[in-house]
């Protein structure tokens, strides 16, 4: 996250100091920018068109193909508006709540006085744990935490307590927010690491030498340069979060409304016939949300960059 | 059909996007024999009679087909004995694949060789599919054995097999046998009972809530009853919503209690599952099935008419039925003695009376009923 940004302009620099007039300046120019056009032509077709096309068929009526409005009329009442709303609230709920806890996590190994190896063994873990996810993440928590689970069974035998009799349960808003800390903790060590390591340590005992406690370092120094990039990750979960979909399906089987079900269910299922437009429309809110967050995430980025350069 | 979704939405997004602005559909193909345009042939008859029927499919020698799974309903063995019997290679495309999926492949591979020539959906999409002018009318010989509210009275799309909602549990786990919707309210199938899927994606979960509705007071115009069951079933903790209910939720005990089509359970669940068994309750029967029809740009027309011949011959009904899926002319095969008897022992013995369907009105409100009820009043 630091460092490169300065990397980048240095070598141009040099070239173009060392070798004056081997290659002219405007074909030196066309190449550096033929570099990109296999990501421009990516970015073309992988994002750009399918948003276009999302956000027109967002507008056409299923049936007939005619422009209309009712498509976001019919997505921003009852359930599909039940399902943005509880949508949002999860991925606040497991930004912030496995934000904080893999903040906590990513700064113990950081601050770790011995033990490379445990901070190389945490970050390679983090790095599995954080793509885990889908239809067999939920499977493992029922296999292992469901009311037949084995850990379930565990708990039993030792000490004589059914969770799911005490109102624990994995099939619900709660079970899914449980789950998603599964892939979202280690999906936060990896993504503050970088922002813990921009910290100096020379800030640090500048601090302490002008008398200041591990308090007033954190309010004044630590906290605020830490700030923006924390802000940022917590954002990045939230859009991880917001996305997510197999697992809360298979968990749920849709008795909790999320807006990416329900996409799933007027695109690609079995019942209902005759509404992909609708499901365009809930497609073109959610880019709009994650194109929020995004521009959010990229001016919390700049503010940190400030600081870690 | 349940099928497995194996791509997320906007994964699903972005490939129906990528398919539309990737082909432009140019011309819809015609028939391939001088004498005969099969693609117009309403019935074998029309188009000459069957012997010329076979020529003109063996001539073109190729059938798109589209998600039919080859454990499903047995179609490996169909489609197999059909490309043996007939010397017609056979191109499944996307096995996994679900209804909607279908519809899509027929309206966006219009005029290429590989477009769908026939598909099997649900009948919300047969009929979005007639609507649209997707398919090409066609009567089998046996068109009359099919029950008429069973099929487009113009021939676009008719029932091809389906089965009734059923009960299947584990009798290891399930001590008390129960017989109907009322008897899963026993206390003693705590976290038992499950579905195979959300009703707002599958279709057997859905039939399953519109059993449960008629056993609850409802009727094929009213479903919120079998909302309210299934909410009822959760407050008062038997029903576990778990999306991914099958033979291993079975196996492991999440679900020892499933809610499923009769002949998926037979077919899916009862083989891996010792002495597992299935009923159908005694106070619902409601029954669904899925839909043949033949697309009208099909690039191979005339073997997708033999296609459906085979499928509604005494052979290919038998061969449904050994997959424990029911065929829509299985009375007419049991009155005839045709019926092979060992696969159709393996069935819960039908409920007595005449099938009787939800119009099209009716399923369509019930959906979308059940789309903005079901997390309203099951979640929470």
């Amino acid at each position: 996250m630091a460092g490169s940004t300065t990397q980048a302009v240095t070598p141009e620099a040099v070239t173009s100091g060392a070798r004056p007039g081997r290659v002219p300046a405007p074909l030196r120019t066309a190449l550096r920018w033929l570099g990109v056009v296999p990501f421009g032509v990516y970015v073309a077709l992988g994002l750009i068109a399918p948003t276009v096309a999302i956000a027109i068929a967002a507008f056409q009526d299923s049936t007939t193909g005619k422009f209309t409005t009712s498509n976001f009329s019919t997505a921003l009442h009852g359930s599909y508006l039940l399902g943005l709303k509880t949508s949002l609230l999860l991925s606040i709920a497991t930004a912030i709540v496995p934000g904080i806890f893999g903040l906590l996590i990513a700064y113990a190994i950081f601050t770790a006085k011995r033990g490379q190896w445990l901070r190389q063994v945490v970050i390679t873990a983090s790095g599995v744990f954080a793509n885990f996810g889908g239809v067999p993440l939920a499977f493992l928590f029922i296999a292992t935490l469901s009311t037949t689970g084995i850990v379930t069974g565990w708990i039993k035998a030792i000490f004589g307590v059914n969770i799911w009799d005490h109102g624990f349960t994995l099939y619900s808003a709660y079970g899914v927010f449980f789950v998603y800390m599964y892939f979202q903790i280690p999906l936060m060590v990896l993504v503050i690491l970088p922002a813990l390591e921009g910290l100096r340590p020379a800030w640090r005992e500048a601090a302490q030498n002008m008398g200041a406690g591990t308090w007033q370092y954190w309010r004044y120094v630590g906290g605020p340069v830490l700030f923006p990039s924390f802000l940022g990750c917590l954002l990045l979960l939230f859009g991880s979060a917001f996305a997510a979909y197999a697992t809360a399906e298979a968990l749920t089987g849709g008795t909790i409304a999320l807006t990416p079900i329900q996409i799933g269910a007027l695109l690609n299922g079995n019942v209902l016939a005759g509404q992909q437009n609708l499901g365009y429309a809930l497609g073109l809110i959610m880019v709009v949300i994650i194109a929020i967050v995004m521009i959010g995430y990229t001016i919390l980025q700049r503010r940190a960059a400030k600081w870690l350069r | 059909m349940q099928r497995k979704k194996t791509i997320a939405a906007i994964a699903a997004l972005l490939a129906g996007v990528v398919l539309a602005t990737g082909c432009s559909s140019s011309s819809s193909s015609g028939g391939t024999t001088a004498s005969t345009d099969w693609s117009k042939a309403s019935s074998a008859a029309a188009g000459g009679g069957m012997a010329a029927l076979v020529k003109a499919a063996e001539k073109e020698g190729q059938l798109n087909v589209i998600t039919l799974p080859s454990n499903w309903a047995n179609y490996g063995t169909i489609m197999s004995d059909f490309s043996k019997k007939y010397h017609i290679h056979i191109t499944d495309a996307n096995p996994e694949g679900s209804s909607g999926q279908e519809i899509t492949a027929v309206q966006q591979l219009k005029g290429q060789s590989r477009a769908p020539d026939v598909v099997d959906v649900g009948t919300p999409f047969a009929v979005e599919g007639a609507n649209s002018h997707l398919w090409a009318p066609y009567k089998v010989a046996s068109w009359s054995n099919i029950p008429a509210n069973a099929k487009d009275a113009n021939g676009d799309w008719y029932a091809d097999y389906g089965g009734y909602v059923a009960i299947g549990y584990d009798p290891a786990k399930v001590k008390v046998a129960p017989t109907s919707f009322a008897s899963l309210a026993n206390p003693a199938y705590k976290n038992m009972i499950g579905l195979n899927n959300s009703p707002t994606t599958a279709g057997a979960a859905f039939a399953a809530v519109y059993a449960a509705a008629l056993a609850n007071g409802g009727s094929f115009g009213n479903i919120e009853p079998g909302i309210k069951y299934f909410a009822h079933l959760k407050s008062i903790g038997n029903f576990v919503p778990t999306a991914i209910g099958g033979p291993t939720t079975v196996q492991n005990g999440t679900t020892p209690i499933l809610v499923w089509w009769d002949y998926l359970l037979a077919s899916e669940v009862k083989p891996v599952v010792k002495n597992f068994k299935i009923v159908i309750p005694s106070d619902s029967s409601y029954a669904s099935y899925y839909d043949q029809a033949i697309s009208a740009t099909a690039p191979d027309p005339a073997a997708a008419r033999l296609w459906e011949e085979y499928l509604y011959s005494t052979t290919g009904q038998n061969q449904w039925l050994e997959g424990f899926a029911r065929p829509i002319e299985l009375s007419t095969l049991v009155a005839a003695g045709t019926v092979n008897k060992t696969a159709y022992a393996a069935l819960p013995p039908a409920p007595s009376g005449s099938l009787t369907f939800p119009t099209q009105a009716q399923q369509a409100a019930a959906e979308n009923v059940v789309t903005q009820d079901w997390a309203k009043q099951v979640g929470g």
